[in-house]
Order: structure tokens, then C-alpha cells, then sequence
């Protein structure tokens, strides 16, 4: 069994990442990523429901009637570049360049409020054009919980970076706020992973069938 | 004014004499603790200490406490309904209460009850077993803490407010849907269940992290204390099995109080959806209730065996084995809703096949036995009695696997002493074992081993004079949840029986309640912090343990680490202790504390469809997150000094 990380002697640490350089930022990364596991589990269960549900549409509009290619891949490639641009703040961080890494949050928060912005007019076109709203049938219930889901997760993940845009103008880079900013960049990127999938089995499964 | 007191009459559950009993008794219970707080000058005390606290030794302390009044709380709903039952055509309960009733009492037991128990003794003895000065996340640790206890608190309020839930722990749908269901009850349980798992998913990653990060030098994996792997496989299990439990609430949630269509039968839903997903989180939770004390029987059995653990790394991989099966078994809750032959036949093996894990554990702790010095000591005792009655649970339960069987079994009396024969033999038997066994590492002083004897006698007798009967009671024909029975079926007699032994059980609880009291005040002192000649970390260091635990952290080398320190210094090869440091502990917080306030508010708030009052409780939830976040100043030192000072007080330093 490989030694735990906590036994590293302070030297061998010192050589890590500014994030991973104290005992209680590792630990928090790895506790971050067993909740990243947890929230895998999350998403694939509003994922199993969602597809056991998909057809059931009790003559309410159909997924192919519904969706327009348009704004979804607006979304899509809007959300795709934050996360580029989300892990080009960590590779600012990793060079102890606050400039750079706030920049880089910045437009990361920016194209998150875009994303938010057009999901919520996707779903207001929906409910108001459409009559399509959670209420009308089981297949648009998993709907409007599966992506309201992620659009929660997303808006929270906003209020969380513009948080430790905070902290790190205030206090620069130190081994605590690297560590935040690093953590929040995981959690960003796997909302990313998060959409792919919706992409695949909600959009494309969608129009195709 | 008519409105006002329609409204109030409505809010507030009336016409029932036990209600206006409980309301009373709620009332003065609240006005005699703040008198007594009051009084005693208490409040500053109480806050400093408890509940702000992030010290894993005091979380552990707290759940225990909630987790014995919700015991009790559940006690007294299991003796309502046999009291109903004990003879035909009773009156006691109506079946309106009767249905309310067993759905408090399996919710109560399983989510408040039995579960924060075993978290409590995780949190006392995990951190110690592994020579830890604390968990990875204190502040998280008491994050989890507070939002049971708002679950617990907002669940149980459900009895004077409102109303209770009805349709059983497992809440199916459609009865738990909006249209046959339309009061707040089902409300209480999806909001309750859930605030309080969000905090056992918060504790799972918790003391995962704990285990595999902060082991003492030294200390592998497998030189673990074997309570300690069980807590690390539960947790596990709690990761993957509790986000699906907390989608399967919150759709629920979705349908009962926005309209969604998840699970109603009208536009499209799927009440086997609801099914399917809470047994996908229900057997695992089975696992998460019964793993952890099958460590805790462990270390018992090896303590007071006097030997090392028989099997050590057959007992860790069948654990393993459990855990995983535990995924692949959940519909063996429905074999009679429908499935084709194939589906049964894959999900009885898979059923069958846990068996075999648990039968090699089974004859682990016997070889563990076999020529050991046993020590009858009330902890022991509970996990020798576990032993047998467990068993009786686990062949049933083969029994019930078999699916063309179960349409015979399933939903009878039988099914429900199976369930006890494990819930109580196992999960019961296994806290109260624990809670003897680590009471004196939380209290420095010992549970009486006569009283606590006398607790056990007559808790374990009653259980089979309750339970043993029951199977039989279920072979002829009484099927589960069923509020009376007329006379001249011959259940009669059967039923009596086993409400004497309900009410034995009860007596049990209250002796063992009366002797923590009598401890309380006469216990024998733990001067050692070593009562039992323990064999693990935990027994190294003073009880009551410092707030740091360990003033030097230990290097273990072997297994049973303890027991390794106190052979050598028999054979005068101790090493000399290394030179105190200063050390980092976390500080206290209120923010646990007024942000789970926060999730009672909102969660009452949804409950009543009261978005006025969701809303801003949800937004206070948020607002402490955010203040928690630039909290900077979050832990202190503690220097060299005071450590000498309080391990001279206990008698380690001279
Ligand atoms: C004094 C000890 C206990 C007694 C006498 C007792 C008795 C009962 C009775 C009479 C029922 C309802 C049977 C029916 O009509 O369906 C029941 C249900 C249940 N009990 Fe217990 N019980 C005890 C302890 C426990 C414990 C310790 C647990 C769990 C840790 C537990 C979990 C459950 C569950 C989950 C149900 C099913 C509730 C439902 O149908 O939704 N019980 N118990
Ligand atoms: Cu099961």
C-alpha cells in the first residue's frame, strides 16, 4: 500500500502545486473528488429516469417536436469554451499569476451567465409558446428536473466563482485560495461532462428519434 | 376569525387525547430545559460547547444523545401498534393511526434512530482507531450532525403539525402522491428524509477521506482495526447509494409540491420508477445499518476473546463482497409487482449469493471464539447473543430470496420478523454492544456491568418472545400493516404473545436508560483509559480522550497496535515518546449550527407550500455557505504547555 499523502514530509510537499501543499488542501481535493463520484451517481440516476420516461409523453409535445438545434448549440459551444477557459485559469494559477487567473475566471463566469441566460429562454419559450411546462407530461417533468439540475448547478457554480474572485483580489494567491480556485475548476469542468451527456441522450436521442 | 380558527385546526392535528398528551409534554419538556439552562446559568455552556462544536468526540456524543430519544420515540410508536394488535378487533388505534404509525415507527428507527447512532460511534471511534487528532472535514462533520437533527426535529413535529405520513417507510407511489395523499404528511417525510441525508452523504465522504488519508504512520490498510475497514466499505456504500435516494425524494418532492408527473399515474408517470429507485437506495441502506456493527461485533468478540481476529482479510473482503452484491439485490423488495421470470431468477441468486459472504463471517467470529479467555462482559454478551439471533434473520432472509416463495412470504408478518431478526439481532444489538463497549473512552467512567446484564437478559429474551412467534404468525396468514384482524382466525393468542414480549423489550430499554443514569453517578471510574485490555489505538490514550487525542501520534507496526505497544513494553522494549508540538486543531463554528436552522425553516416551509417561508430559508442556507467560505481564521494551535498540562492532569506525563 502506497504511503497516504498526509505522511509526506514537508520537503517532498513543498514540491507539489501551491493547492496540494498543506495537508488540508489535499484533503479537501480529494474529498472534492469523492463528491464529484457522488454527484456522478446524482446525475445518473436523473439520467436513468429521464430515459425510462422519455416517451411517455401523454399527448404532450414530443422531444422531437420540442427542440430547436439553435440556441442548444449556442449552449453547448458556449459552455464547451468556458471550460477551456476555466482550465486556462488553472494553468495561470499553476504559474502564480493572479492577473491571469482572475481574467480567466472572469470570462469563465461571463459565458456561464451566457449559458444560463439561453437555457432559460429555451425553457421560457417552452413553457410559454410551447405549453410544454413540468406539469404537462412525466417525459417533460424528467425533462425540465434533468437540465434544471444542471442549470441550478451551473448558476450556483457562478456564485461560487465570483465568491473566490473575491478572495483572490483581496488576497492573492495563497495556498487556501489556489486550492478554491483549483476545486471550483473541477467542479466547472465536470459540469461540462455533465452536459456532453445531456447533449447525447436528451438533444441528439431527441431529434433523432 | 372563522378562517383563523379553521386555519389553526387544520395546522395543528387535533381530536386525539395522545396528541393533546404529546403537545402538552412537548411544551413542558421545552419550558423545563430553558428553566433549567436558564437557571443554572447553562446557555453560554451549552452553545461554547455543544453546539458549535467540531470536535468529532462531542458530534459522536450529540448523535448518540438525539439518536437514544428517537430510539425511544420509535419504541413507543412499535408499543401503539402492538398494543392495537395484541387481540382481535382492538380499538386503540383507528387505521388512519395505525397507518401513520408504522410509518413513524420504520422511518424513525431506520433514518433517525439507528443510523445517527452508528454514525455517533463512528465519530467517537473511528478518529481514535486509526490515531487520527481528528476527521478530515470537523466543520463538514458538524455540517452533517445538524442537518440530521433538523431532519429528525422536522420529522417528528409532523405528529402535532400537520399530520404524520402514512404510507410506510418506503412511501410508494401513487398512495404517496398528491391525489390520494393530499395532506402535508408525505410532505414531512420527503423534506425530513432528505435534509437528513444530505448530511449522511456529507458524513460517508467525510470518514472515507478520514480513512484513507489520516491513518497513523505506518498504519496500512490492512493493519486496520476491522471497525474502522467496516466504516471505510459503509461509506462507500453511502456514496453511491445516497444520491439516488436524495433524486428519488426530490422527484417526489417534484410531483407532491410543483405538479411534476414522475410517479402519478395520470400523463405518463411511473410509480415503479419510485420503486426501483428507492430499493436501489434501500438495500444498500440495509448494508449501511448492519456493516458497521458487524465491526463493532468484531472488535468485541477479539477484545474479549482475548485474541487476534480469526480471518482478518477473509472478514475484509467478504465485506467487500457484501457491498457490491448490496447493488445488484434491490428487487427482491418486488417480486411479487410484475417482473418477468428471468429478472426474478437473476435477482433471487443475486440475493441468495450475500449469503455466502456473510455465512464466512459468521464462522470468522466463531473461530475468533474457539479456545479464546472469553470474558462475559455486557458487550460481549450482546454480540454473543447476536450470533445466533442474527442468523435466524439471515436464513429467513434465504428463505425470502426465493422468489417463487416470496409470493407466499411476501408482505406478511414473516417478512416483518425477518426484518427485526436482523435490524434488532444485528443493528440493535450491535449499538447497544458498542455503546457499552466505548462508553467509558467517551465518559471516563464504565456502563454497570449488573445492570447493564440485567438490560441485556431481558431486552434479548423479550426480542424472541416478540420476534420467533411472529414467523409463525405470518405462515398462518397475518399479512404486514394491517390495523386489526377479527377474532376466530386464531392469530389471537399468537398476537398476545407478542406484545408480552414488545413490552419486555421496552422494559429492557428502560433498565439499560436507568443504569446510564446509576453510572452517571456511581459508574466506576476508567483510570487506565484501558478497561477492557483493548487491543486498538483507541485504548492507548486517557478516557476521556483530550480534545487532540493523541499528544504524539503513534507509529503502528502491526496489527492490533495497542496490543503490539503493550507486549513491548512487557518485554521493556518500549520506545520513548516523542517530543510534544504544537498542534492544529479546527475551531468552533456557528455557522452548522444556523444554517441546518436555515434547512428547517425552508423544509417546513414546503412542507405547508409556504413559498414565503421556503424561499428565505433556502436563501439562508445559501448566505452561510458563502460566509463559510471567507471564514479565514478557522482553526488554532494549541501549545506545547497545555498539552503538558492536561496529559499531566491524566496521568501520562509525571
Ligand atoms: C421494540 C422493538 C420493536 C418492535 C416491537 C417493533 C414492532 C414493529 C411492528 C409491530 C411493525 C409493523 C408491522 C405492521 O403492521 O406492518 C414494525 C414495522 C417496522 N419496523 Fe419495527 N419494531 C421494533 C424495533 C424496530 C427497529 C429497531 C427497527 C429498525 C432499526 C425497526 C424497523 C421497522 C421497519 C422499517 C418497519 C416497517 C414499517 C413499514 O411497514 O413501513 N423496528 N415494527
Ligand atoms: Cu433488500
Amino acid at each position: 500500500m502506497a504511503e497516504s499523502l498526509l505522511s509526506l514530509n514537508p520537503k517532498k510537499r513543498k514540491d507539489l502545486p501551491l493547492e496540494y501543499s498543506t495537508e488540508e488542501g489535499d484533503l479537501k481535493i480529494v474529498g472534492f473528488w469523492v463528491f464529484l463520484a457522488a454527484e456522478l451517481v446524482l446525475f445518473g440516476t436523473l439520467f436513468g429516469s429521464y430515459l425510462v420516461l422519455q416517451s411517455h409523453t401523454a399527448g404532450g409535445p414530443s422531444a422531437h417536436e420540442l427542440f430547436k438545434i439553435g440556441p442548444v448549440m449556442i449552449e453547448t459551444v458556449v459552455l464547451l469554451v468556458s471550460s477551456f477557459t476555466c482550465g486556462l485559469s488553472t494553468l495561470e494559477l499553476r504559474r502564480h499569476n493572479v492577473k491571469g487567473l482572475i481574467g480567466w475566471l472572469v470570462v469563465t463566469v461571463l459565458l456561464g451567465l451566457v449559458f444560463i441566460g439561453f437555457e432559460g429562454n429555451e425553457f421560457f419559450t417552452y413553457a410559454a409558446h410551447e405549453g410544454a411546462t413540468l406539469q404537462t407530461s412525466a417525459f417533460l417533468s424528467g425533462f425540465f428536473i434533468l437540465l434544471g439540475t444542471h442549470g441550478a448547478h451551473v448558476s450556483l457554480g457562478i456564485v461560487w466563482i465570483a465568491g473566490i474572485l473575491i478572495q483572490l483580489a483581496r488576497r492573492g494567491i495563497t495556498p487556501v485560495t489556489a486550492r478554491k480556485a483549483f476545486i471550483v475548476g473541477l467542479y466547472w469542468h465536470f459540469l461540462d461532462v455533465v452536459w456532453i451527456f445531456i447533449f447525447t441522450a436528451v438533444y441528439l436521442t431527441g431529434w433523432v428519434m | 376569525m372563522n378562517s383563523i380558527t379553521n386555519f389553526l385546526s387544520h395546522f395543528f392535528v387535533t381530536g386525539d387525547p395522545m396528541i393533546y398528551g404529546a403537545d402538552v409534554s412537548i411544551v413542558l419538556v421545552t419550558l423545563a430545559i430553558f428553566f433549567v439552562l436558564t437557571y443554572f446559568k447553562k446557555w453560554k455552556w451549552l452553545w461554547q460547547e455543544w453546539l458549535t462544536t467540531t470536535d468529532h468526540k462531542k458530534i459522536g456524543i450529540m448523535y448518540i444523545i438525539a439518536a437514544l430519544l428517537m430510539f425511544f420515540r420509535g419504541g413507543v410508536d412499535a408499543l401503539m401498534m402492538r398494543t392495537q394488535l395484541a387481540l382481535p378487533g382492538m380499538t386503540f388505534l383507528n387505521s388512519d393511526h395505525y397507518n401513520q404509525v408504522f410509518t413513524t415507527h420504520g422511518t424513525i428507527m431506520i433514518i433517525f434512530a439507528a443510523m445517527p447512532f452508528i454514525f455517533g460511534l463512528m465519530n467517537i471511534a473511528v478518529p481514535l482507531q486509526i490515531g487520527a487528532r481528528d476527521v478530515a472535514f470537523p466543520f463538514l462533520n458538524a455540517v452533517s450532525f445538524w442537518l440530521f437533527f433538523a431532519g429528525a426535529m422536522l420529522f417528528n413535529l409532523s405528529f402535532v403539525i400537520g399530520g404524520s405520513p402514512d404510507a410506510g417507510w418506503s412511501a410508494y407511489a401513487p398512495y404517496a402522491g398528491t391525489e390520494l395523499n393530499p395532506g402535508v404528511g408525505e410532505n414531512y417525510y420527503l423534506l425530513a428524509v432528505q435534509i437528513s441525508g444530505i448530511g449522511s452523504l456529507a458524513t460517508g465522504i467525510n470518514f472515507l477521506v478520514t480513512i484513507l488519508k489520516m491513518r497513523a504512520p505506518g498504519m496500512t490498510l490492512f493493519k486496520m482495526p476491522m471497525f474502522s475497514w467496516s466504516i471505510l466499505i459503509t461509506s462507500v456504500i453511502m456514496i453511491f447509494a445516497f444520491p439516488a435516494f436524495t433524486v428519488a425524494l426530490a422527484l417526489m418532492t417534484v410531483d407532491r409540491i410543483f405538479g411534476g408527473h414522475f410517479f402519478t399515474i395520470a400523463s405518463g408517470g411511473s410509480p415503479m420508477l419510485w420503486a426501483n429507485l428507492f430499493w436501489f437506495w434501500g438495500h444498500p441502506e440495509v448494508y449501511i445499518v448492519l456493516l458497521p456493527v458487524f465491526g463493532i461485533f468484531s472488535e468485541v468478540i477479539a477484545t474479549f476473546a482475548h485474541k487476534t481476529l480469526f480471518g482478518y482479510a477473509i472478514m475484509v473482503w467478504s465485506m467487500v463482497a457484501i457491498s457490491l452484491l448490496s447493488f445488484i439485490t434491490w428487487l427482491h423488495h418486488f417480486f411479487t409487482m410484475g417482473n418477468t421470470a428471468p429478472v426474478n431468477a437473476f435477482f433471487s441468486i443475486s440475493t441468495m449469493l450475500i449469503a455466502i459472504p456473510t455465512g464466512v463471517k459468521i464462522f470468522n467470529w466463531l473461530f475468533t471464539l474457539n479456545k479464546g479467555r472469553i470474558h462475559f462482559t455486557t458487550p460481549m454478551l450482546w454480540a454473543l447473543a447476536f450470533i445466533p439471533n442474527f442468523t435466524i434473520g439471515g436464513v429467513t432472509g434465504v428463505m425470502l430470496a426465493m422468489a417463487p416463495a416470496d409470493y407466499q412470504y411476501h408482505n406478511s408478518a414473516f417478512l416483518v420478523a425477518h426484518f427485526h431478526s436482523t435490524l434488532i439481532a444485528g443493528t440493535v444489538f450491535g449499538i447497544f454492544c458498542g455503546l457499552h463497549y466505548w462508553w467509558p473512552k467517551m465518559f471516563g467512567y464504565l456502563l454497570d456491568e449488573k445492570r447493564g446484564k440485567w438490560a441485556f437478559w431481558v431486552f434479548m429474551i423479550s426480542f424472541n418472545i416478540c420476534f420467533m412467534p411472529m414467523y409463525f404468525l405470518g405462515l398462518m396468514g397475518q399479512t404486514r400493516r394491517m390495523y386489526t384482524y377479527p377474532a376466530g382466525l386464531g392469530w389471537g393468542p399468537v398476537n398476545f404473545v407478542i406484545t408480552i414480549g414488545a413490552f419486555g423489550m421496552g422494559v429492557g430499554f428502560v433498565i439499560m436508560a436507568y443504569n446510564i443514569i446509576w453510572s452517571a453517578l456511581h459508574g466506576k471510574r476508567d483510570t487506565t483509559g484501558d478497561p477492557w485490555d483493548g487491543r486498538t489505538l483507541e485504548w492507548s490514550i486517557p478516557s476521556p480522550a483530550a480534545e487532540y487525542n493523541f499528544a504524539t501520534i503513534p507509529t503502528v507496526s502491526t496489527r492490533d497496535a495497542f496490543e503490539a505497544m503493550k507486549e513491548d513494553k512487557r518485554a521493556g522494549k518500549e520506545k520513548a515518546p516523542a517530543a510534544y508540538k504544537p498542534i492544529h486543531m479546527p475551531n468552533n463554528s456557528a455557522i452548522p449550527v444556523v444554517m441546518s436552522a436555515f434547512m428547517f425553516i425552508a423544509g417546513f416551509g414546503f412542507v405547508f407550500w409556504w413559498f414565503w417561508m421556503a424561499i428565505p430559508g433556502v436563501i439562508g442556507v445559501i448566505g452561510c455557505m458563502i460566509a463559510r467560505s471567507f471564514v479565514y481564521n478557522d482553526a488554532h494551535l494549541i501549545p506545547v504547555e497545555e498539552i503538558e498540562r492536561t496529559e499531566r492532569a491524566a496521568g501520562r506525563l509525571s
